[in-house]
């Protein structure tokens, strides 16, 4: 089954944080060498591969449209769908990015009494953007651990995610909302046999982790407490290039520190790049003007060619004696390029 | 060919917010880092619970104290060296041990960015002369 390599990945990992933390030398190891790494390597290669995107060539506009393009004054255009302006493609950007356009066009097919039948889909749609959005809310509340003094903005935004005070310490909303989102998105692609087709190791590799990363957070929050002032201090000082490794860390600290080490280390190197890559997607970025504007290939090779009005200037001659029609009979008034 | 200077300042900003904590640590060189030491009180050297215990787990302590004194009537609380407490915070912890609460509470609070506790949402503190408005 394509599920349980990565997630004897992830038990895999959870253990060696869990007994790394045992030794003092493999306790270094795993909360400064490894999140340096990991940081080191989400940094150089999410910026390799933005880069080398950067630089692939896009020699036309692709137009892949959703609406009525730009024509007579007398046709309503979608500007939105199909814009013809840089602003109109700024503004499709916008909405793909925060509000995940295209994934609301998801559908799905059925066989309904011997007939295909496709279907809206708008679950993937709704658990995608409540995913991101609490994963976004999180790692902003993080920067507690990472800023001092703690900014405003971060102390307003814990605040206001965790108003459903329910004990203490006091629950978040955007935790409950992500374990919602998480459990959704992997139980989909256990559910329906043609997203079980598809669904290749690394998909639930993304998946375990985060669930791991949520998980582990959540227990280290509500279950197995730790000292969060030692926390931050350790966090700053990583920060700050001046690490301090407190004699113990807690185990569920370790287990947490490791997967989302893991997670930034993998980050560049699988499909979760799709967080710098939506904004270069060439269909959704790009104005369709193709009918407008004329482009030209920019690295077009000069091809020599010879016209009809140069070749008959060429026979001229010939072509008289031989009575036939000439297209231009002041030959003297040509203008060639 | 031409969207390429607007791609690398994306990264430029993607790279610079990602990175805050280390370069934000790196310009403001003023603020201590470490973690701020708390005023312990003169006279009491033991808590009622390990140190390690109460600096991961005191809010969960003071909840199981008010759900056990107001909801069970039990008020005794036995220690674990053997001593018993009166499950009463506002004698127990706020009158005889941690009477400011800036400088006991809020030093960690503020540090960690933990929300503002709500036990004074009840409580009364008015005894004191530092009170911080909640």
């Amino acid at each position: 089954m394509k599920a349980l390599t990565p997630l004897l990945a992830v038990l895999a990992i959870v253990a060696l944080a869990a007994l790394g933390g045992l030794a003092h030398a493999s306790l270094v190891l795993l909360a400064v060498f490894v999140p340096y790494s990991a940081c080191a390597v989400f940094l150089i290669g999410f910026c390799y591969r933005v880069v080398r995107w950067a630089w692939a060539p896009v020699p036309f506009r692709i137009p892949t449209t959703c609406g009525q393009q730009k024509s007579l004054p007398w046709i309503k255009p979608a500007s939105l769908d199909n814009p013809s302006t840089g602003w109109g493609a700024f503004r499709r950007m916008t909405l793909e990015v925060l509000l995940f356009r295209s994934l609301f066009r998801n559908n799905r097919a059925r066989l309904h009494d011997q007939r295909l039948v496709l279907g809206e889909d708008r679950y993937l749609w709704l658990g995608a953007l409540a995913f991101h959005w609490s994963l976004l809310v999180i790692l902003l509340r993080h920067l507690r651990l990472f800023l001092q003094p703690v900014p405003v903005f971060v102390s307003l935004l814990s605040r206001l995610d965790g108003s459903f005070q329910v004990g203490t310490p006091a629950v978040y909303v955007s935790d409950v909302v992500v374990v919602g989102a998480l459990v959704y998105l992997t139980a989909r692609r256990f559910r329906s046999p043609q997203v079980r087709y598809i669904s290749l190791p690394f998909d639930y590799l993304a998946l375990f982790l985060l669930l791991g990363i949520v998980i582990s957070g959540l227990l280290m929050r509500f279950v197995f407490r730790v000292d969060v002032a030692a926390i931050k201090q350790f966090a700053l000082g990583l920060a700050v290039f001046h690490p301090s490794v407190p004699s113990t860390l807690a185990p569920i600290f370790l287990i947490h520190l490791l997967l989302v080490s893991t997670l930034a280390a993998y980050f560049p190197f699988s499909t979760l790049m799709h967080m710098g890559g939506v904004f270069l997607s060439p269909t959704r970025n790009l104005a369709n003007n193709n009918r407008s504007q004329r482009h030209v290939n920019p690295w077009n090779h000069p091809v020599k060619t010879h016209s009809y009005a140069e070749w008959e200037h060429e026979f001229r001659d010939k072509l008289k004696i031989a009575k036939l029609p000439l297209e231009n009979e002041d030959a003297g008034k040509i203008a060639f390029d | 060919m031409s969207d390429r200077p607007l791609i690398l300042a994306g990264l430029t900003l993607f790279v610079g917010l990602v990175t805050t904590p280390i370069w934000h640590g790196a310009l403001d060189r003023k603020t201590a880092l470490t973690a701020p030491p708390i005023k312990l009180p003169a006279q009491e050297k033991q808590c009622v619970a390990p140190t390690s215990y109460m600096r991961s787990s005191h809010m969960r302590l003071l909840e199981d104290w008010r759900n056990e004194a107001v909801r069970d009537g039990q008020r005794q609380f036995v220690a674990f060296n053997g001593k018993t407490y009166d499950k009463n915070p506002t004698r127990t912890c706020v009158t005889a041990c941690h009477t400011d609460r800036k400088e006991f509470c809020g030093r960690c609070h503020d540090y960690a960015g933990v929300s503002d506790p709500d036990c004074w949402n009840c409580h009364n503190d008015s005894h004191q002369a530092s009170r911080s408005a909640p």
